[in-house]
């Protein structure tokens, strides 16, 4: 008889794998990405093809002159690449994607020892970067379809800046200005049933973020329907389904335990509100999420399950 | 109680019970030899009473119980002794045992005792207990007798039987349910004379209906009110004592306790049907009912074999081989199971099932970098984060997983199961509490 495999128990296992979580990710992204492609075209199809192809080969490459395993064929590098595009402006330069690409997967990822490993987001943080180095270029917006250039047009910021609302209609199925992958809630919506159907997320983040941005946003309007839109809008406007099911989701910067992702979930709610109402910018959910992630460790301190046949953690 | 109740986490690993679970306990015959470990209970080894060239009888007295926390063992075949030495035991590597070569003549000895059942008290049903030598069938195997005896300041309300059977592939009990369903149901009868619990419950998931109706109708037929059936919801691990009592009583066992710490006994299915044979016939534990599957082997099924036969034995005459060679052999089942390096390895009292699986189905990835996902503190009954646990073990901080309540883990195997990384917690968990062991003996 040949030699038997010795292994500890478990035996059998669910058979997902790093990889098929990711491919899951992906495919629950195609609506998304079939979106912007409708609305924004060759530019979304320049966007996202450049930030993909620059994430997969900036992992390789610093796998490589490392010395490292190389980890591309888990996916997760095309993960961020998407999410990285989707958050982008329709109009950005080649060279721009590729920068950003570079932040995201080698600073901000990489650096810190690769996935698992790191704090921030790398798609927002590669955002945030671009944000920050090149305001301008991330400021100025196209209009669905015509492509023809606005400045400071996303419904959120004419809302913002000119108490101006955009309607129910285009903003669910994306039909306005915004970031490539952010203005279709519809196709985010179906994207995110995939995600909670199969199970790679559980609806806990996701749930306390838009209740949270809900409640808020109820509130403020009937203070001052004026001045602060309706709770609606302010759901579908702006980034907060594509944050709140595919960034607040992501496992590696977000809280392991149940209670700190709901204290997770209503933080970033908090923080995007803050910003959307007070702060100088219109759009606050990229820095809601990243603010966030910076309190996971300590969330997860706080929030450890209670001891099995005790009543606390003592 | 109509909803059907659980615990919080856990995991749903897909049966895999259809390969055996329609099929009926065939008896099988033990080889030419058997091999009777002095060690297959929790506790202490028992002491050989009988030497090299003696002859015994089948169910004679071979090995004495030793010590509190102990078990009687019996030869389960007639023949002479040919050794008493180390060899191959499925959990502990290998152990001490006593060989004995069959002569197939099945001589069997005196019962272990005559007397009419309505002259036994509730010692008497204790001894017997203890006499026979049973242990919990369900793979823990701690001696039965000492949750029989029901101590002084211990007030238990409640008895449950444990017929969950929530490990994939294993239907030992689910048959012995249906084909003992009487002797099942007066061997709790007879337990419960000497524990005197208030409630008797029988804990069973609702995946098998065809058990439940068969036990219901035994009782409700006779119009019996003393033991209610529990359905509970099919989900791994539901069979374990801590997640059975949460689930129907919603009592937690403190850490380090026993069930019998809140008022309640937990036995599994398999050990009320040795208590009946024990307390009606006067037999001995000397077999159990077994199941031997997985996809390679050519007959699986639910064999009743005696104990201290050889794995190779039961394999080549009732299974008739395997079809495809197994790449792993394990003993339980694949969730809490052991893997086995040979198959010259005996069955023991707390064996419920044998799994063979191919290479294709026993090749695990390699471990990758986690991911954070939580998915393994999602799943633990025990409300641990293994990732925490398995992180400070693999960098030596053997404190810290302690302070994470590392001893906590009933190494269930939830955890791995789920973890998309496959990183081996359960490994990391074990290597963990036998380095806080080490250091918890060194301090003292
Ligand atoms: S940590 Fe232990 S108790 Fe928790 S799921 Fe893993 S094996 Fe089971
Ligand atoms: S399931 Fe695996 S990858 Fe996920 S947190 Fe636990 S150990 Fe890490």
């Amino acid at each position: 008889m040949k030699e038997m495999i010795l292994s500890v128990n478990p035996h059998i296992h669910d058979n997902s794998s790093t990889r098929s979580v990711m491919r899951e990710v992906i495919i629950a992204l195609i609506p998304a990405i079939i979106a912007a492609l409708y609305f924004f075209r060759i530019k979304a199809f320049v966007v996202i093809s450049s930030c993909v192809i620059s994430c997969v080969v900036f992992e390789y490459l610093y796998q490589k002159t490392c010395k490292k395993n190389i980890t591309v064929k888990d996916l997760s590098a095309v993960v961020t690449g998407i999410l990285l595009a989707l958050i982008m402006p329709p109009a950005l330069p080649v060279w721009v994607c590729i920068l950003a690409s570079a932040v995201a997967i080698i600073l901000t990822k990489q650096i810190f020892g690769g996935i698992g490993c790191n704090i921030f987001n790398p798609a927002l943080l590669g955002r945030a970067f671009l944000m920050a180095a090149f305001p301008t270029m991330l400021t100025s917006w196209n209009n669905p379809i015509t492509l023809d250039v606005v400045t400071t047009a996303t419904p959120l910021g004419l809302h913002k800046f000119t108490q101006v609302l955009t309607g129910y209609e285009p903003l669910f199925f994306g039909n306005v200005s915004g970031s490539i992958g952010e203005t279709s809630a519809l196709a985010l919506l179906i994207g995110a049933a995939y995600l909670l159907i199969k199970k790679i997320i559980n609806i806990r983040i996701p749930f306390a973020y838009i209740a949270t941005v809900f409640i808020i946003s109820s509130i403020t309007n009937k203070i001052d329907p004026e001045i602060y839109a309706p709770a609606l809008f302010n759901l579908l406007a702006g980034g907060l389904m594509l944050g709140a099911f595919f960034m607040a989701t992501d496992y590696v910067t977000t809280p392991i335990t149940k209670k700190g992702q709901w204290v997770f979930g209503i933080g970033c709610g908090i923080v995007t509100m803050i910003i959307r109402l007070w702060g100088g910018l219109p759009e606050g959910v990229m820095y809601s999420i990243l603010f966030m992630n910076g309190f996971t460790p300590l969330i997860n301190r706080v929030t450890m399950p209670k001891r099995y046949g005790t009543g606390d953690r003592e | 109680m109509n909803d059907k109740s659980t615990f919080p986490g856990g995991v749903h690993p897909g049966s895999s019970k259809n390969l055996t679970k329609d099929l009926s306990i065939k008896t099988v015959e033990a080889g030419d030899v058997v091999v009777l470990p002095l060690i297959q209970h929790i506790g202490n080894p028992a002491k050989a009473i009988v030497k090299i060239g003696d002859l015994v009888k089948r169910g004679q007295l071979v090995a004495e119980q030793n010590g509190f926390i102990s078990s009687n063992i019996y030869s389960s075949v007639s023949g002479k002794v040919s050794g008493i030495k180390a060899y191959a035991h499925p959990i502990l590597g290998t152990s001490q045992a006593i060989i004995i070569e069959n002569d197939h003549k099945n001589d069997a000895a005196e019962p272990i005792h005559k007397r009419s059942l309505e002259d036994l008290s509730e010692e008497d049903i204790v001894n017997i207990i203890k006499t026979a030598g049973i242990v919990g069938m369900g793979g823990a195997a701690f001696p039965s007798y000492v949750k029989a005896m029901v101590k002084e300041n211990n007030q238990i309300d409640t008895l449950v039987i444990n017929a969950v059977e929530c490990e994939p592939y294993l239907t030992c009990d689910y048959r012995s349910m249906l084909e003992k369903t009487k002797e099942i149901i007066e061997g709790i009868r007879l337990l419960n004379k000497a524990v005197k619990a208030k409630n008797v419950y029988v804990a069973i998931e609702d995946n098998k209906p065809v058990a439940i109706q068969q036990i219901k109708g035994y009782l409700y037929d006779k119009g019996a009110t003393d033991i209610e059936i529990k359905v509970l919801k099919t989900k791994y691990p539901q069979g374990g004592e801590k997640q059975i009592l949460k689930a129907i009583l919603d009592r937690e066992v403190p850490p380090s306790k026993l069930p019998l710490d809140v008022g309640c006994i937990v036995q599994n299915v398999g050990t009320c049907l040795a208590v009946y044979e024990a307390i009606v016939e006067g037999k001995p534990l000397i077999e159990r009912v077994i199941t031997i599957t997985g996809k390679c082997v050519k007959r699986p099924g639910n064999y009743r074999v005696p104990i201290g036969t050889l794995l190779q034995d039961i394999i080549d005459n009732a299974c008739r081989g395997f079809s495809e060679e197994p790449a792993k052999i394990i003993s339980g089942g694949p969730m809490m199971g052991m893997a086995q390096y040979t198959l010259d390895v005996p069955v023991i009292k707390g064996m419920s099932g044998i799994i063979c699986l191919t290479e294709k189905e026993a090749v695990s990835e390699r471990e990758g970098a986690c991911l954070n996902c939580g998915k393994c503190v999602d799943v633990c009954p025990m409300n641990l984060l293994p990732t925490r646990i398995a992180r400070a073990v693999k960098f030596d901080k053997i404190i810290e997983a302690d302070k994470l309540f590392i001893t906590d883990c009933m190494e269930c195997g939830s955890c791995t199961y789920k973890c998309p990384a496959h990183i081996p917690l359960v490994h990391y968990i074990k290597i963990g509490k036998q380095k806080l062991r080490k250091i918890q003996i060194s301090k003292k």
